[in-house]
């Protein structure tokens, strides 16, 4: 079956003669086959959203369906690479067609030339569960999981040695069926797995002011919104570096490509902690630029979340960052227009709401098919036009994630970073992870995260109050909650993203952080009430050594707390002595 | 019709600047067409193809177009343009032709004005500056090469001076070789005259490209402007080896353009009547800054705009902020003072600053002087304020010197008016503004990089 093209504008193109076809089947358009993908069918008319450029197209140039909808290979040789937002890679792509992209070239996701060594272990004669550990595929210094696809299980009848490329099957089953090192999965189907686990373990960020105050479980969804220079794409990046989890999906969508270029040249060069590798070696990026193709672009963050699944599924914590989900959402309401459907909201489609809401809903930490546990946490970052949060994707990503991470651009402004609005965010998550806080971090967390939020709150009052009276009618007791504030402030919530001891910060190290702040403003307004004047308390200098905390590695804070708080009790003691 | 040229006679209908054809065989999507007409020749773009029916882009004017007469021509070519390094020194229309008199550069390449977007992998991350002169861009906002960092102007402000400025001035170190391409959209007589005549007198026409698209010329033309602009630069650059500098002007009258034509088109308008995809258009412009691994050459952009209304939040700077790396945003408060160049620095960024100073660079105390400018200008502005409320009189010692350099910082750092001034001068000036402050005040510079200063002094 062939069709013939009888429309095309933009990225969408009409083909008739397509009747057997069925939704979101992968069409190869016209004679240069660029990539294309069934988005809507009438009779025998199919609209099909294509993944290249489309300049150049002439009708009655040919459509071909595939029978497959749009899937990503995943097997060895994922981690490490750079795909577009349909999981072509990028680096073969550059090999193949020079500096700049051009089109119709198919290449598969995986090299065909590397070989992999199967280390079995299954042997013949084992029954295998779908989705089931096979062994580990190595190849140099890389090992890979290999898992059977999820659909596919039984007895095996043989496990084949030597070395093999991706696509070579090296277990075969009772039946004839064969597995090899690679499969390929539809990007919009859920991977499946046995059953969701309670959120009660967090996402550690390595970020004070997101563990310590609104904390995401590891599984669970956050968003970034924030105008323009607010400082998501610095954050996501943070995190792509220092969060705790063992592979890293960033998905650069609509995006710029000089960030990219960054993030390739820095990754590299960076050490991943936990295993002493790169950092470039835990991760997988798809990138879509602002100037690649937008249907593409609308594709990149199933193909980031069906690469991330694919690990969880081998038992892995994953955390998947989105650059931005504002972009996506945009590529889908210029198909929706070119389709001419009804526009909903700010001329987004009215299935906005329900596609973020299933989107996000892929997040979750499990049970996977091989009865390990996996998890797959998402943060997606959302750019709401003139930084107004009242705009749709905001809006619908508010009901389908947990927690929010709003960034103001007042903050930005004044350069604390991140620039969290601590006023707005939250987190629907943090009672259930206090537990996991107060056994792992310390005793007393979730006390001194409500004591510090109190602080903070006194201060917006009191500023709200400065600002009709003046600073001069407050009370001591009422500035030093000002100057305690700014301390927390200062050298608590603002972190300095490119202080490579400060960039990430363990949550001991943050408890020990916020304890030494809130005793030091106990401290001191137990002074003010015995009578000792504010004055001579801020001379004592206290505060400025709290500023310095944050450069203190994790290993040396709790010496460092410990003589600190000493010097506190002895200069509170020798003022309250005077 | 003719099969060979492909050549149509008598369309079917014109609305707008669209023009309708019927059983063209073989249009493609983006073909250029040449429509004759009662004498004249007008230039056209497929932009819908749709069963029989072909969908046309007039290039120019519309007025008087009769399409029962039109014959329509395709060409089998994308939009292209012919370029070369023959192009420096002249002065183009919007769409590449020569209006300075002279015949047409003899062309290197042909090459699609669309562009073809660069593949990640194959991006270098930008790095070291271009020296404008100009020093709260090189001191405070620095602006690096293979950057895209846009003037966010307000009407009656003068960007086209500091425009003009920036062609004139902007220079890199270590003798490479520099190239600007300019390109004017929606320019009327008086602007495009003066930057002509400033281009001239400062002698720079030699290293330089203009594109001109005249307030006159239809909008559409405007949307091709830029794209032609930057297929040159692309080829300076990335064909010849040079940096070039491409400033763009009026980057509002080319979003104003794009809802025009989107209008007329009949599209389902987004914020403010422009179109929904509008930051995907402005992107495939300024995504095309940049820098290639193992190639030479940059392309660096300075995209000019006036914020209409003086809303920050308008669509059109909006969406340039989310696309470039920073933004240099003019002050009307300042130029009611007299300071000329009238920019703000504190709502200005450059985000990649890091990447262009430093030792090697620009110069090692570059960074730390500038946060600590930055640093102590802000509170300036924030004494400022509250003097206004309780009175100059009633300000501590500390507030008063705040406000002193504050003062100082606009008249002599940012206010050089249009004297080019070294990246050393404006450090040297830099330090002179922090003299009177004690070490202690002066927390953001490195306890070396001070001492290391004093030393140098005595
Ligand atoms: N944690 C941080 N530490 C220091 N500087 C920061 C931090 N976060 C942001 N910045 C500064 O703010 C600039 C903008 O940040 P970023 O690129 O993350 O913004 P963004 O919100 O992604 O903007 P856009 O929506 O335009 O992409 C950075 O280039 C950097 O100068
Ligand atoms: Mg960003």
């Amino acid at each position: 079956m062939t069709g013939r093209l009888v429309r095309i504008a933009g990225p969408t193109v009409v083909a008739d003669g397509l009747a057997g076809a069925g939704l979101n089947e992968i069409v190869w358009v016209g004679e240069e086959r660029l990539l294309g993908e069934v988005i809507r069918l009438e009779r025998d008319l199919a609209t099909i959203q294509v993944y290249e450029e489309t300049a150049g197209l002439a009708l009655g140039e040919p459509a071909e369906p595939t029978g497959e909808p749009l899937a990503v290979e995943l097997g060895p040789g994922l981690l490490g690479s750079v795909f577009d937002g349909v999981q072509r890679p990028l680096d073969a792509l550059a090999a193949r067609q020079g500096d700049f992209l051009g089109r119709g070239a198919r290449l598969p996701a995986l090299d065909r030339t590397r070989r992999w060594e199967l280390e079995a272990s299954v042997r013949a004669g084992d029954d295998i569960l779908p989705g089931a550990a096979l062994g580990i595929a190595r190849s140099g210094a890389s090992a890979h999981p290999v898992l059977a696809p999820p659909g596919l299980g039984g007895r095996v009848a043989e496990v084949r040695a030597g070395a093999v490329t991706v696509d070579e099957p090296v277990v075969r089953l009772v039946g004839g069926a064969e597995i090899a090192l690679a499969h390929r999965w539809p990007v919009r189907r859920p991977r499946p797995i046995r059953r969701r686990l309670a959120p009660d373990v967090p996402f550690l960020t390595g970020q004070r002011v997101l563990d310590c105050f609104f904390p995401v479980s590891s599984g669970g969804t956050a968003m970034v919104p924030g105008g323009f220079g607010t400082g998501k794409t610095v954050l996501e990046q943070s995190l792509a570096k220092h969060a705790a989890a063992d592979v890293v999906v960033y998905v650069g969508c609509g995006e710029r490509g000089n960030e990219m270029a960054e993030v390739l040249d820095e990754l590299p060069k960076l050490d991943d902690p936990r295993t002493g590798g790169p950092l470039l070696g835990r991760t997988v990026l798809v990138v879509n630029t602002s100037n690649m193709p937008v249907a593409a672009r609308e594709a990149s963050i199933y193909t980031g979340c069906t690469i991330a699944e694919y690990f969880r599924d081998m038992g892995r914590s994953v955390a998947l960052m989105i650059d931005s989900t504002s972009r996506w959402a945009e590529a889908l309401r210029e198909i929706s227009a070119r389709l001419e459907e009804m526009p909903g909201e700010e001329g987004y489609p009215t299935y906005l709401a329900s596609r973020l809401a299933r989107f996000y809903e892929r997040a979750g930490r499990v049970e996977t098919l091989a009865c390990g546990e996996g998890s797959v946490t998402v943060v997606g970052a959302v750019s709401p036009p003139g930084g107004d949060l009242s705009e749709p994707v905001t809006q619908c990503s508010l009901r389908a994630t947990g927690v929010l991470w709003a960034l103001s651009a007042d903050l930005a402004h004044r350069r604390h970073y991140p620039a969290l609005d601590w006023s707005v965010s939250f987190s629907l998550e943090a009672e259930r992870l206090r537990g996991w806080f107060e056994r792992e971090a310390g005793e007393g967390f979730g006390a001194l995260r409500e004591e510090a939020m109190q602080l903070l709150q006194r201060e917006r009052e009191l500023v709200e109050v400065a600002e009709l009276v003046g600073t001069e009618s407050l009370q001591d007791a009422e500035r030093l909650v000002l100057e305690s504030a700014r301390l927390l402030r200062e050298g608590f919530l603002r972190q300095s993203a490119y202080d490579p001891v400060d960039a990430s910060c363990p949550p001991r190290k943050a408890l020990e952080m916020l304890r030494l702040h809130l005793e030091l403003h106990g401290r001191a307004a137990n002074a003010v009430a015995a009578g000792v004047p504010l004055r001579s308390i801020l001379e004592a200098g206290l505060g400025t050594r709290l500023l310095r905390l944050g450069s203190v590695p994790a290993e040396a804070i709790a010496g460092g707390a410990e003589a600190l708080r000493a010097e506190i009790g002895q200069a509170i003691a020798r003022l309250e002595a005077e | 019709m003719d099969l060979v040229t492909r050549r149509v006679r008598g369309a079917e209908g014109i609305a707008g600047p669209l023009l309708f054809l019927e059983g063209v065989p073989r249009a493609r999507l983006g073909e250029i067409v040449r429509i004759r007409a009662g004498g004249e020749e007008r230039r056209g773009q497929i932009i819908e193809l749709a069963g029989a029916r072909v969908a046309i882009q007039v290039l120019e004017e519309t007025r008087g177009l009769a399409p029962a007469r039109a014959e329509v021509t395709l060409t089998g070519e994308v939009a292209a343009l012919g370029v070369s390094r023959g192009m420096l020194g002249r002065v183009l229309d919007g769409l590449g032709r020569p209006v300075d008199g002279l015949p047409p550069p003899i062309a290197e390449a042909r090459l699609p004005i669309h562009g073809a977007a660069l593949n990640v992998t194959r991006r270098e991350k930008p790095a070291d500056f271009i020296e404008t002169g100009i020093s709260a861009i090189d001191g405070m906002n620095t602006l690096v090469r293979g950057q895209k960092l846009p003037v966010f102007s307000c009407a009656g402000l003068p960007a086209g001076r500091l425009a003009a400025q920036l062609v004139c001035q902007a220079r890199v170190r270590g003798g490479e070789r520099f190239a600007v391409v300019f390109a004017a959209m929606g320019a009327p007589f008086r602007e495009y005259d003066a930057y002509l005549e400033a281009f001239r007198r400062a002698g720079v026409l030699d290293r330089t490209v203009v594109f001109l698209n005249r307030a006159e010329d239809p909008p559409i033309e405007r949307l091709m402007t830029p794209r032609c602009a930057l297929t040159c630069a692309e080829h300076l650059a990335f064909g010849h080896g040079l940096h070039v500098l491409v400033v763009l002007t009026d980057m509002t009258s080319y979003c104003e353009a794009l809802r025009e034509v989107a209008l007329a088109r009949e599209e389902v308008p987004g914020r403010r009547g422009y179109p929904g995809y509008m930051y995907t258009d402005l992107a495939t412009l300024y995504e095309r800054a940049g820098r290639i691994a193992g190639r030479p050459g940059s392309i660096t952009q300075v995209p000019v705009l006036t914020m209409p209304d003086d809303d920050l939040t308008h669509p059109i700077p909006d969406l340039s902020g989310y696309i470039t790396e920073g933004q240099i945003v003019l002050s009307r408060d300042l130029d009611r003072r007299g300071v000329y160049p009238p920019i703000d620095v504190l709502p200005s960024l450059s985000r990649l600053m890091g990447l262009g100073v430093g030792p090697g660079r620009t110069r090692a105390d570059h960074r730390p002087v500038a946060d600590q400018l930055y640093a102590l200008y802000a509170r300036g502005r924030d004494v400022r304020r509250m003097a206004a409320i309780v009175g100059a009189a009633n300000l501590g010692e500390e507030e008063r010197r705040l406000l002193e350099v504050a003062d100082r910082f606009e008249r002599e750092l940012v206010g050089q008016g249009d004297a080019f001034r070294s990246i050393e001068d404006t450090l040297e000036l830099g330090w002179k503004l922090l003299a009177p402050f004690p070490a202690e005040a002066l927390a953001r510079i490195p306890a070396a990089v001070l001492e290391a200063r004093r030393k140098e002094a005595r």
